[in-house]
């Protein structure tokens, strides 16, 4: 055995070890999602009673349907926002010269770095005398505050990349400031756009601390929050399948968007380490 | 088309510095000029006031007759050829020529008749829907020169359109840059570093130095009579030679030889209140091997030196020689040292260097008898930098 071989054989397993602790997890809930409520505490990796009875029962309830439909608009309007106005930040930073750009950075830095646990009761008190509590912008708001820094940061590691003499280009060619961000520089940091998308969208369907404390009803719970509020058929019983099968449907547009992108997160990510 | 006019145009920094200092600038309508100088010098921020891509701290600038210092680049029409080319890397190479008159809603037939026109103007026709990481460096070249030539501007900037070509290309596209101003007649201003550039292309050439523009004038004015010690140190390849001398009762001491200065010479630098040390300049083809002067001899010097290093032409030699004593010292004269690289060279500030004829015997490592031509000679204000006979 050359050491070539023993190299791979070493990557081989240890990718594997890291794999099945990975996925191990999201097999365990998808077949919990499929398991019939009286075999869910047996233990067996395998259902030995397949049923779509879980999946049937939080399709059939408002709860979870409404809260669907509030992640996913939420989980947009937030991204879109992220991404239009971190794009123009992050142009501003990477483009500019203006005094307090180091502060601005730092301070972008500083909140992304907050815990958000610290501003759940501030924001509760301050979101029900506006009246934004239990609404969307109401979440929409916080989750803009902490993407953004992160959108700014990837965001601006990308337009450094773009030489300047092309806008200057687009402008002598007759361009508009703003067309020549459009319809020069956008587009050539469009990766950049599509994996800051992808990763502040990750941030805002993900989220719970916000979700929970901010919501109240079903006008904008999301889905993680709303899968706490499942019930079981008695109140003896823990609605483990519909929560299962809850957990199953929320990780498939992750899964559908990664699979899509999955080069350009990772372009993206090691771009911004190594330029930022 | 139009003439551009700099009108004690100034730009000052942010951070203090002054880029362009006071720059007068009378550029008529189709001609081509070139503005020349060491890295730094400030041609660049000039030719980016000129385009509306830097403000203008002081001063007005007038193109066509119109004060444009408040408008903005697009309001200017002036199309700009950069350095790195700046083509669009997601557009093909008829997107790019078309951006302009896209932008400018031209009508779409106009746009492509204008885009094939110039395409066979360069050579482009082949490669019009390829994007440009699929062209060669001169092929991108072309395009950026297409993307000026579509729009029928009123001028073209030109930021060392060639500096980055291998030098066989660079010399084949100056002759086209030459040919498509002589076909168009636009107003051209070209910035470059490349004396040779500035003297083969240019109907007039401005050289600046730290901001200020020193002279402007046609290539043979500039190469003939040079205002001062740094534009006769920078136009000419290679460089003029510089050498010590002193004024002593009329004769002029230097390491070649003691010479009589004629009466008018000696006002002109009396006139000028030059003290003692002057500078004084040669060019390399004023020297010659004394033994194939002939009749001519009377009027130079003969002088012998050792010859360091010999290289042979074919149609001329160049001679390189030390000389005792002989290093001219003036500031203009270490910058343009440094911004040749010869301060990195030991010996390479204080050679001398002279042209011969093919027909010379001199051989590296002899003596050699050489002559050179005192009518020729340029004497400097070593304070200054002044030219002190012109």
């Amino acid at each position: 055995m050359n050491s070539g071989a023993r190299t791979r054989t070493l990557w081989g397993v240890s990718n594997t070890v890291v794999i099945i602790v990975a996925i191990v997890p999201v097999l365990w809930i998808a077949s919990l999602s499929f398991k019939d409520p009286s075999t869910i505490t047996d233990g067996t990796f395998l259902p030995r009673k397949w049923t779509l009875e879980n999946y049937r029962g939080i399709f059939d309830t408002s709860l979870f349907t409404r809260a669907l439909v509030n992640s996913i608009g939420i989980a947009l309007i937030a991204t879109v926002l992220a991404v239009v106005v971190g794009s123009m930040a992050a142009y501003a930073i990477a483009r500019l010269r203006f005094p307090g750009k180091g502060l601005l950075v730092a301070a972008t830095l500083l909140i992304a770095m907050f815990p958000p646990i610290s501003l759940v009761s501030p924001l509760f008190n301050l979101w029900r005398q506006i009246g934004l509590f239990d609404t969307w912008p109401g979440l929409i708001i916080p989750y803009l505050t902490f993407s953004l820094p992160l959108a700014i940061y990837t965001l601006s590691a990308f337009f450094r990349e773009i030489p300047w003499d092309l806008e200057k280009a687009a402008r002598v060619d007759g361009a508009t400031p703003f067309q020549a961000f459009m319809r020069v520089i956008a587009p050539l940091a469009a990766p950049g756009m599509v994996t800051t998308a992808i990763l502040v969208f990750i941030f805002c369907w993900n989220d719970f601390v916000f979700a929970i404390s901010l919501t109240s009803t079903n006008a904008s719970r999301t889905v993680p929050a709303a899968i706490a509020f499942f019930s079981g058929a008695s109140q003896f019983e823990t609605p483990v399948g519909s929560i299962a099968a809850a957990g199953a449907v929320i990780t498939i547009p992750i899964i559908i968007f990664v699979f899509f992108f999955q080069r350009r997160i990772v372009a993206g990510l090691t771009s911004g380490a190594v330029k930022g | 088309m139009a003439e551009i006019v700099l009108d004690h145009v100034t730009k000052r920094f942010p951070d203090g510095t002054t880029a362009v200092d006071d720059a007068n600038l009378q550029i008529g309508d189709g001609e081509f000029i070139i503005l020349v100088g060491p890295s730094g010098c400030g041609k660049s921020t000039c030719l980016n006031m000129i385009a509306g891509l830097e403000d203008i701290s002081e001063g007005q600038l007038r193109i066509g007759g119109r004060v444009v210092n408040q408008l903005a680049p697009k309001d200017r029409d002036i199309a700009m050829v950069f350095q790195n080319y700046a083509l669009y890397p997601h557009m093909t190479v008829r997107d790019n020529m078309a951006f302009a008159l896209k932008l400018a809603k031209v009508d779409r037939t106009e746009i492509d008749r204008k885009v094939d026109e110039a395409a066979r103007m360069l050579e482009l026709t082949a490669f019009l829907d390829r994007k440009p990481a699929n062209l060669s460096g001169g092929q991108r070249q072309r395009v950026a020169m297409g993307r000026a030539i579509v729009r029928s501007p009123q001028a073209f900037l030109m930021d060392e359109p060639l500096s980055n070509l291998d030098a066989k290309l660079r010399v084949q596209m100056r002759t086209t840059v030459s040919r498509i101003q002589n076909q168009l007649g636009t107003t051209m201003v070209y910035v470059t570093h490349d004396q040779t550039e500035a003297l083969t292309l240019g109907d007039r050439v401005a050289v600046m130095r730290a901001g200020v523009i020193q002279q402007v004038g046609t290539p043979e004015e500039l190469y003939e009579q040079p205002r001062n010690l740094f534009v006769a140190g920078f136009i000419g390849s290679p460089a003029m030679n510089f050498l010590p001398a002193t004024r002593e009762n009329g004769q002029l001491r230097t390491p070649l030889g003691d010479l009589e200065l004629p009466a008018e010479v000696r006002a002109k630098v009396d006139q000028a209140g030059a003290g003692r040390n002057l500078i004084m300049g040669l060019r390399p083809e004023h020297f010659e091997d004394a033994a194939l002067v002939g009749d001519k001899k009377p009027q130079g010097l003969t002088f012998s030196a050792s010859v360091e290093v010999l290289e042979s032409l074919g149609a001329d030699k160049y001679v390189y020689f030390h000389l005792q004593g002989a290093r001219a010292s003036a500031r203009e004269l270490e910058e343009l040292a440094a911004d040749a690289g010869a301060t990195d060279v030991p010996g390479g500030a204080d050679q001398v260097v002279a042209r011969l004829d093919a027909a010379s015997r001199a051989r590296e490592g002899e003596q050699l008898e050489l002559w050179f031509d005192a009518r020729k000679l340029h004497l400097f204000n070593p304070e200054n930098g002044a030219h002190l006979t012109l």
